[in-house]
C-alpha cells in the first residue's frame, strides 16, 4: 500500500458540466460555504469565479502576468506572485482553505510549498496530474520517451512541470510531513471520479489526476 | 504633447494663475478659525480653504462618491478643460461618462491638495491673517495632512463613506493614506504607480528639483511675488529633470531617438539640436506658467516625508490591520520612479493583513506616465475593479 494512512472516506464527486471542469466542481464541493479561500496558481480565475458564485471569499495568486490581468479584469482579487517565493509572506491561519490546482508539479520545492499551504490555511486542497497513470507508464515502457498526454502536451524541454509525482508518491509525502488526508479522489482522463472502493494501486494506475483535501495532523502522530 | 499650443501670453497666464491660488475657477470649501487643521508639524492651520471639482450626482444614499486624488503637480481639474492651460482634464482616460470612473453612475470629487496652487491653501495663497502671500511662512505639510484636509471636505459634503478613493503616483499615496487613516470610510481603493514610502531615489530627485528652484536668483528666498520676479529657470529645470523620471529610456528612444529638431546637421552650439532637448525645454517652460515654485517645494517635501509603515511601528501590514477595504494596486513594467517592487511590498502587507487585494502589473514602455496615458489594459482593469466593487456596494447590477 502506498501510505501508512487509512484510505480516507471517499465521497461521490460531481460530474463536470458544460460550464465547469469536473476537478473544479469537485474542489468547490470540498469547500464549506462562507469560507475564505486562497487559490495558488489560479490561472484565468475560473475556479475562483466558481467559488465566488457560491458566496465564498476567494483570493488568488498567479505567476503569469497575463493570467493575473485577466483575473483582475473579471473583478477577482488576484495578485501576481510565485508559489515558491511568495507564500512565505502570508501569515499563519490566514485562510480556511488554500487550493493548489495542477500547480504542485511546477513548483521548485513541492514539499515546502505543501507545508506553507497548511500553515496559511487550516485545510489545503491539492490536485496534480498522476505520473503513475497507465498511459504515462505505457509511453515510457513501450515508447521509451517522456510521456505526453492530452492534459500535459508539453515536451520535456519546454514543460513548466519539473516535479512530477504519482499518487503513491504524494501520499508518501503527506505521511512524511505529518499531513492528514481528509478526502482523496482520483479522476480519470475526462475528469470523472474513479470508483470509490478501489484500492490505492488501482487509483495510482487509472487515475489521471488526484485531488486531495488535506489538514494538519494532530500532534503526536 | 510635443507641438506648441497657441496660448495666451505668459504675463496673462501668470496673472490668471495667481488669481487661481486665491479665487479658483472651482468650488471652494472654506474652513474658518473654529475648524483648524492640525498639521503633522504641530501647527493648527486656520483659516484655510480647499478648492474642488465635482462631476455626476450624489445619490440619495450618499453611497456613490469617489474621491480622485491628483499627483504631484496635478490639480482638481480631472475631467474638465483646465482653466489656465485650456488642456483636457488630466485623467479623462478614466473619468467621464461611460469611463471606468463613470460620471453617470458615480459622484466624482477631486480636490486640489493642501499646499497646491490651484485654490487650496498653500504658499501661493494669501494668508488672511497678514494679508500677504504665505510664501515660505506656510507650514511644511505632509501627505497625511493633505488627506486630513480632504476628509474635512468630505465631511462638509455630508459623505460618510467613500465608495472609492483613486489616484496615481502621489494620488495613490493619498489613497493608501486614506485607507490607513480612515479605514471605515473607504469602501474601495485604487492605488496606481505609487508606493507606501518614498525611496531614497525618489527623495534624491525631489531634492534636485528643489535645489534647482532655490538656486535661481529670481527665487529671492521664496519672496519672488513681492519682488516682482519669478524663478522660471529654476522651476523649469526642476520640471525637466522630473519629467525624465516620468518616462523611460525606451519611450524616449521611441519618441525622439537621436532625431534633430528642425535641422539636418548639428549646429555645434548649445542650442536645442535634438528633438528630445526641445521637448524637455517645452515641458519646462509650459510648466512654469501654471505652477508655483514654492508650491513645488512643499508638495515634493510632503511626498518625501511619506512612509506609512513608520507611523505603524515600522510594519506596513499594521497600517491595514482588519481593513475591510477592497484594494486594487497597479504598477507598470517600465516605471522606474515607483517600480513594481514598491507595489509588491504594498500587496504583501495587504495580504498579511487579510485585505482583499488585486494587483496587476501592466506591460508598457511608457514609464511612470503610463497611469496618465491611454493604457488600455490599465483602463480595463480599473473598469473591472470598480464594476465588481460597485456590484457589492449595490451601485451596479450584478453581472450587468
Amino acid at each position: 500500500m502506498a501510505g501508512q494512512q487509512a484510505l480516507p472516506l471517499a465521497t461521490p464527486a460531481p460530474r463536470g458540466d458544460a460550464a465547469h471542469r469536473g476537478d473544479y466542481l469537485l474542489m468547490a464541493q470540498m469547500v464549506e460555504g462562507g469560507s475564505k479561500v486562497l487559490d495558488v496558481g489560479c490561472g484565468d480565475g475560473d475556479l475562483l469565479q466558481l467559488l465566488e458564485s457560491r458566496g465564498i471569499d476567494g483570493r488568488g495568486i498567479e505567476l503569469s502576468r497575463e493570467g493575473v490581468n485577466r483575473c483582475v479584469a473579471k473583478g477577482l482579487a488576484v495578485v501576481q506572485g510565485d508559489a515558491d517565493t511568495d507564500l512565505v509572506n502570508y501569515p499563519d491561519d490566514a485562510f480556511d482553505y488554500v487550493i493548489l490546482s495542477q500547480t504542485l508539479q511546477a513548483t521548485r520545492q513541492p514539499r515546502v510549498v505543501l507545508e506553507n499551504l497548511l500553515r496559511i490555511g487550516r485545510r489545503a486542497i491539492v490536485s496534480f496530474p498522476n505520473f503513475g497513470f497507465w498511459k504515462m507508464r505505457l509511453q515510457l515502457l513501450v515508447g521509451g520517451h517522456m510521456p505526453r498526454t492530452e492534459n500535459l502536451p508539453a515536451t520535456w524541454y519546454d514543460t513548466p512541470n519539473i516535479h512530477f509525482c504519482t499518487i503513491k508518491d504524494f501520499v508518501q509525502l503527506c505521511d512524511e510531513i505529518n499531513v492528514k488526508m481528509e478526502r482523496a479522489v482520483a479522476l480519470d482522463l475526462y475528469g470523472r471520479p474513479l470508483r470509490l472502493n478501489a484500492p490505492w494501486w488501482f487509483w495510482n494506475m487509472f487515475g489521471e489526476q488526484g485531488v486531495f483535501l488535506l489538514s494538519r495532523a494532530g500532534k503526536g502522530r | 504633447m510635443v507641438g506648441m499650443r497657441s496660448i495666451s501670453s505668459p504675463a496673462v497666464l501668470r496673472e490668471e494663475r495667481a488669481r487661481e491660488a486665491d479665487r479658483p475657477s472651482s468650488q471652494v470649501a472654506a474652513f474658518g478659525a473654529d475648524q483648524p487643521l492640525r498639521l503633522d508639524c504641530g501647527v493648527d492651520l486656520a483659516p484655510f480653504q480647499i478648492a474642488y471639482q465635482t462631476y455626476g450626482e450624489l445619490n440619495a444614499e450618499r453611497s456613490n462618491a469617489i474621491l480622485v486624488c491628483h499627483a504631484l503637480t496635478g490639480d482638481q481639474h480631472v475631467a474638465n478643460e483646465h482653466p489656465v492651460t485650456g488642456k483636457p482634464g488630466w485623467w479623462q482616460t478614466l473619468v467621464g461618462p461611460g469611463k471606468p470612473l463613470d460620471t453617470e453612475r458615480y459622484f466624482i470629487i477631486c480636490s486640489n491638495v493642501l499646499g497646491g496652487c490651484m485654490g487650496s491653501t498653500g504658499p501661493a495663497s494669501t494668508n488672511p491673517k497678514t494679508g500677504k502671500l504665505w510664501g515660505l511662512d506656510f507650514p511644511v505639510i505632509t501627505i497625511p495632512d493633505m488627506v486630513r484636509a480632504q476628509a474635512m471636505l468630505i465631511d462638509r459634503l455630508g459623505i460618510e463613506t467613500l465608495f472609492c478613493v483613486a489616484g496615481g503616483s502621489m494620488g495613490g499615496m493619498q489613497a493608501l493614506q486614506w485607507t490607513a487613516a480612515y479605514p471605515k470610510r473607504v469602501f474601495s481603493a485604487l492605488a496606481v504607480a505609487c508606493s507606501a514610502r518614498h525611496s531614497a531615489q525618489n527623495i534624491a530627485f525631489h531634492e534636485l528639483g528643489r535645489q534647482a528652484v532655490m538656486a535661481d536668483p529670481d527665487w529671492r528666498g521664496g519672496r519672488y511675488f513681492e519682488e516682482g520676479t519669478r524663478p522660471h529657470r529654476g522651476l523649469g529645470v526642476a520640471r525637466m529633470a522630473a519629467h525624465i523620471t516620468y518616462l523611460s529610456d525606451a519611450a524616449l528612444h521611441r519618441k525622439f531617438g537621436r532625431r534633430m529638431q528642425d535641422r539636418e546637421l548639428p549646429t555645434f552650439s548649445f542650442d536645442a539640436d535634438f528633438q528630445v532637448e526641445s521637448y524637455l525645454r517645452y515641458q519646462g517652460s509650459s510648466f512654469v506658467e501654471r505652477f508655483d515654485a514654492n508650491s513645488y517645494l512643499y508638495v515634493t517635501r510632503a511626498t518625501d516625508y511619506f512612509d506609512i509603515a513608520a507611523d505603524h511601528d515600522g510594519v506596513l501590514a499594521q497600517a491595514f490591520r482588519g481593513t475591510q477595504t477592497r484594494f486594487c494596486v497597479v504598477s507598470f513594467t517600465s516605471d522606474w520612479l515607483y517600480p513594481t517592487s514598491e507595489s509588491r511590498s504594498i500587496v504583501h502587507a495587504l495580504n498579511a493583513s487579510g485585505a482583499r487585494v488585486s494587483f496587476a502589473e501592466i506591460e508598457t514602455d511608457k514609464g511612470h506616465d503610463a497611469f496618465l496615458l491611454d493604457t488600455p489594459e490599465f483602463v480595463e482593469i480599473a473598469r473591472a475593479f470598480l464594476h465588481s466593487a460597485g456590484a457589492v456596494r449595490g451601485l451596479v447590477a450584478r453581472g450587468g
